[in-house]
């Protein structure tokens, strides 16, 4: 790129702006990660942690005018993606532990009723068991 | 030319930075691992997108340009994919939906 002042300063701030606004991104699925209820929300967290390590590594090529990071950004990609295969496969092989619960999940046999049990219920609502 | 090209890639960085922080907050804020895996597979994939499309172009250079947007491409293609699976193991393993969700059209295939 031709150096150019008035450009260098607008994708500098640009720059700034984008990792400020990243580092908040990363530090509240941070959060997630570390709060999670249940596994499958951490796996969901990390692969968004990947997403936002690919956009750290974009802005830190910009910033430091070495295009190798593209490539670097590319095969990390790559990386999160079998992460990510890997530990849904791990899910679904392992099953659901009992103390894997999320505590904002409908009450069991609400949703795993079959519907014909439903169809024969008299429609007043009872109370929620909890 | 040179300060539009400039203008072009501030505007793709500042909104791949907000794309990304409105999937972390969706992530932070949706009340189940299905909602929160939407949030974070489209949202997230197009922010880190936009911000490698932003440095390829800021290279000035097409096979740079190239590789940045088969890395979106590529991006793009293996999201879906595992939101997908992340989403079938969990619901195959038996996690639940919140209790504001309506309707589960897979719930008969939960426990077979």
């Amino acid at each position: 790129m031709t150096a150019d002042p008035l450009a260098q300063t607008i994708v500098l701030a640009a720059c700034a702006i984008a990792l400020f606004l990243m580092c908040v991104a990363f530090f509240l699925t941070v959060w997630r990660v570390v709060n999670g209820p249940t596994l499958p929300d951490r796996i969901v967290a990390l692969d968004m942690l990947v997403a936002i390590a690919i956009g750290f590594l974009a802005v830190i090529a910009i910033k430091t005018g070495f295009n190798l990071y593209i490539d670097i950004a590319i095969s990390l990609g790559l990386v999160g993606f079998l992460a990510t295969v890997a530990l849904a496969r791990f899910v679904l092989t392992q099953g659901m532990p009992q103390d894997d619960r999320d505590p904002l999940a409908a009450a069991p046999g609400r949703h795993g009723r079959p519907p014909e049990t439903r169809r024969g219920r008299p429609q007043r609502r009872r109370g929620r068991a909890r | 030319m040179a300060v539009l090209l400039a203008l072009v890639v501030a505007v793709m960085l500042v909104g791949g930075g907000i794309f990304t922080l409105l999937a972390a907050v969706g992530v932070v804020r949706l009340p189940d691992v299905y909602t929160r895996m939407h949030a974070a597979s489209k949202a997230g994939t197009v922010g880190s997108g936009l911000m490698l499309i932003a440095a390829g172009l800021h290279a000035f250079d097409f096979a740079i340009l190239a590789r940045a947007f088969a890395g979106f491409v590529f991006f793009i293609l293996t999201a879906p994919v595992a939101a997908h699976l992340v989403a079938k193991a969990a619901h195959h393993a038996g996690y639940r939906l919140s209790r504001h969700a309506t309707c589960d059209e897979m719930r008969d295939h939960t426990k077979k």
